[in-house]
């Protein structure tokens, strides 16, 4: 494991203690890297409604390696209480790594879906301009219904809506934040690692128990 | 750290396993894992497991308790007594919920157990069947891990992951939860093999000597450093290390109430008990130390006091095994990221051989001031009722610090604290963080279960004693020998205490009623004694330590004693009252 100082590497303990880290309240992007384990969602979520902090949004998904889940997370708090809810996140036992980052750090995308009635749409507005303007593109046409679709920014996603309700928005949904981080050069450095951190004896995995001469036998 | 041997089997040659149910896998793995005594109490849902116990009574010692949280609580103080993970098994439903309390108990306390709840059938989950309750997600905040087992083949790692995680790094309650199918399922057992590596569980931080050598650096051009000890030191099998660090360093040492008796009360550095009812020279000269060396200990709000206001002139060194704690409550000037057992020795290797009379006069100083205003009349009064204290000091004088003291919660639990004495290491047994009224009759149960060979004497309060006095029955029937003391103020002090404080002594709903408990000992077959007059003291207390058995005695002591010194909540530890 290296030695330096790097502020984005929780888990190797040498974050810079004692500073006054208090400081504004600013979105921030907490990327969790776990196993794939039932319940784990909800074992990390308490661990911000236990110091009553909002999650603004919340993604899970798969990473860059197989069976490694990722988890985005966005809240709003000071950097100190951040960096507290990361340790706590990273104690549980089925999660590898917490790294948190603002939002200059990281490259991030949400997506939203607006559904308005096909006919006002057509008869109101240029929706050929709409579309160019918003970055946005048609999913769906129907004869009662027309559904677009944008990426961006929480602004982008936003401005389609109060440039769409004039026509009659049906209905709308923005799906919660991913993100890239800028400086990161992936898990699977880190994975082999943890991997090789301490394992006792050759036994690495308890898969089942399976490996005939290292088995207790009755 | 480990705290539990491991007895690792090896087959000697490859076998292909053997038909087995789920429960009886169980049951192999506890044996493997060194178990011996399991607290628990049956139910429809863990039948199966019950069944297959019938045919394990040799080697498994099942104490049936009379309530899922005295079976926990047991669990604890077997966990703390013998260093090893305690075993707890409940049923599924209000047999799980009822180990909610112990589970948090020893989570905040950092008590290795492994709970095994039963469960209704898999197909049935989710259909609010009878006695079906969500306990994964009931339990999650106040476990370290948990695990719901819905088929039999998942047993041998389940419970090798449980017993790996809850003793561990900072050890903590572990619950796994099996539904009946899993119980019953008959399947291929091919052995089990103890857990030692989860990739994503890395349960000590890895040591950096760039900070040992801070913290040495630190330490030997400080004046007027200062040491307190927690639980850590115990946990992690350090008291040798411990001792050798402050012997070397000659840095006066005060402890939290769960690190008592890692070294002896006797010891010349040993100078006190910290935190709201804690010792004068060490909550006072908290803020006059220019080092503070924290060892594994979390600054919990009682040691600590206002945190705004507290050791804001001292450079804190931190050592401890758990990275979140680190700046959690105090901010950390080096932080000793590790296992004490592997840092202490770095750290003693570093600091220079010291002894600081003129500093540790003061803390003498202190102490005789404390003396003075305090001790000596808790101690050893002359005239009116008997105190709480000369209790403590008559039972020291009996068993000079050799046996497992057994708190409650309330005053008994502070004074008990206090005065008694600790000559070994695990002897003092408490419910710190989370002030269980309750835990001490079925912890004491469990503490003698762990330490068979020692005096184990619980000390409970009239409140605290009918929350959990249905363990009289464990008591009876398993005929463990637990000395206990009740210390009847025929109030609940502590509460009254802050009423009479800052309450106006408003005394809303503090005068308990206690039914005749020499009385309701006897129903139960136990010995006992209640005495009112300071001329019974010692001879009591000696017929008790020398029956054969369990022995309650009943002690009536001052209504409205005060425990002091007090740090106020909201103030400051140098503000601590001496009265």
């Amino acid at each position: 494991m290296s030695t330096e100082l790097n502020k984005n590497d929780i888990n190797s303990k040498v974050l810079p203690t004692g500073e006054d880290l208090g400081g504004a309240r600013q979105e921030f992007n907490i990327t969790v890297y776990t196993e794939n384990q039932i319940g784990l969602l909800n074992r990390i979520a308490i661990i911000f409604t236990r110091r009553k902090i909002n999650i603004d949004s919340l993604n899970t998904s798969p990473s860059e390696i197989e069976s490694i889940h990722r988890f985005n997370i966005v809240i709003t708090e000071t950097e100190e209480v951040v960096r507290k809810v990361c340790r706590q996140i990273e104690k549980q036992v089925e999660v590898l790594k917490v790294y948190y980052h603002t939002n200059a750090d990281i490259i991030w995308q949400e997506m939203a879906l607006y559904k308005v009635p096909a006919d006002v749409i057509a008869e109101k507005a240029s929706v050929e301009r709409l579309l160019r303007e918003n970055g946005a593109r048609a999913v769906v046409i129907r004869k009662d219904y027309i559904v677009f679709e944008t990426t961006g920014h929480r602004e982008e996603t936003d401005n389609l809506i109060s440039v769409l309700q004039p026509f009659g928005l049906i209905e709308f949904v923005r799906s919660a934040r991913i993100a890239i981080i800028k400086d990161s050069d992936g898990f699977n450095r880190k994975l082999r690692e943890f991997e090789q951190d301490q394992p006792g004896e050759d036994v690495n995995e308890n898969e089942y128990l399976n490996q005939g001469q290292k088995v207790f036998t009755m | 750290m480990e705290v539990a041997q491991q007895d690792v089997l090896t087959a000697p040659e490859e076998k292909a396993g053997i038909e087995l149910s789920g429960s009886a896998a169980l049951l192999e793995a506890l044996l493997v894992e060194g178990v011996d005594t399991i607290f628990g109490y049956p139910g429809g849902a863990i039948m199966p497991i019950y069944d297959a116990l019938y045919d394990y009574k040799e080697k498994l010692n099942h104490i049936l308790v009379r309530h899922e949280q005295g079976g926990i609580h047991a669990g604890q103080g077997y966990a703390r007594s013998s260093g090893k993970v305690g075993v707890v098994f409940a049923t599924s439903g209000p047999g799980a919920t009822n180990l909610v309390t112990g589970l948090a108990d020893a989570q905040i306390d950092s008590t290795p157990l492994v709970c095994i709840t039963g469960q209704v059938f898999a197909h049935l989950l989710g259909t609010d069947a009878f006695q079906e309750t969500d306990v994964i997600n009931i339990t999650t905040p106040v476990t370290k891990w948990n695990y719901q087992v819905t088929d039999a083949e998942e047993i041998p790692e389940a419970i090798a992951k449980a017993f790996y995680i809850a003793r561990t790094g900072r050890p903590g309650p572990v619950l796994i939860d099996i539904t009946k199918n899993a119980q019953i399922q008959k399947f291929n057992f091919k052995g089990y093999t103890p857990c030692n590596h989860i990739r994503s569980y890395r349960p000590k931080p890895i040591v950096r000597p760039q900070f040992i050598e801070q913290a040495a650096k630190v330490i030997n051009e400080a004046k007027k450093p200062f040491i307190l000890w927690g639980q850590g030191v115990l946990l992690g099998s350090a008291e040798q290390e411990f001792k050798a660090f402050v012997e070397k360093s000659g840095i006066p040492a005060a402890w939290t109430i769960l690190g008592a008796g890692a070294i002896p009360t006797d010891h010349p550095l040993n100078v006190g008990m910290l935190g709201m009812h804690g010792n004068y020279g060490p909550n006072v000269l908290t803020n006059e130390c220019d080092v503070l060396i924290a060892i594994g200990m979390r600054f919990d709000d009682r040691v600590t006091g206002r945190l705004d206001k507290y050791a804001k002139q001292a450079k804190v060194i931190h050592l401890d095994i758990d990275p979140a704690e680190i700046d959690k409550n105090v901010k950390t000037h080096v932080p000793v990221w590790g296992d004490c057992k592997e840092t202490l020795p770095l750290l003693t290797n570093l600091v220079e051989a010291k002894q600081h009379t003129e500093w540790l006069a003061k803390f003498n100083e202190f102490t005789r001031q404390e003396v003075e205003a305090v001790i000596d009349a808790e101690l050893h009064p002359t005239s009116g009722e008997m105190t709480m204290g000369e209790v403590v000091d008559q039972l020291n004088n009996l068993t000079n610090g050799d046996a497992i003291i057994v708190t409650d919660v309330g005053q008994h639990q502070m004074v008990g604290c206090r005065y008694a004495k600790f000559n070994k290491t695990r002897s003092n047994i408490t419910s710190g963080g989370l002030g269980t009224m309750g835990f001490a009759l079925p912890a004491a149960i469990g503490a003698k279960f762990g330490a068979q060979e020692s005096t184990v004497v619980a000390i409970i309060g009239d409140g605290g004693f009918q929350m959990t006095l249905q363990e009289l029955g464990t008591i009876m029937q398993s005929g463990v020998d637990v000395k206990i003391i009740i210390l009847n103020n025929r109030f609940l002090g502590m509460v009254r205490q802050w009423q009479e404080l800052f309450n106006e002594r408003r005394y809303s709903f503090v005068d308990i009623q206690s039914p005749d408990f020499v009385q309701v000992a006897k129903g139960y077959g136990i010995a006992g004694k209640c005495i009112k007059e300071r001329e019974e003291l010692q001879s009591s207390l000696k017929e008790m330590l020398d029956h054969k058995g369990s022995f309650l005695l009943e002690v009536f002591v001052t209504k409205e004693n005060n425990v002091f010194p007090m740090v106020p909540q909201g103030c400051s530890v140098s503000e601590i009252r001496l009265k």
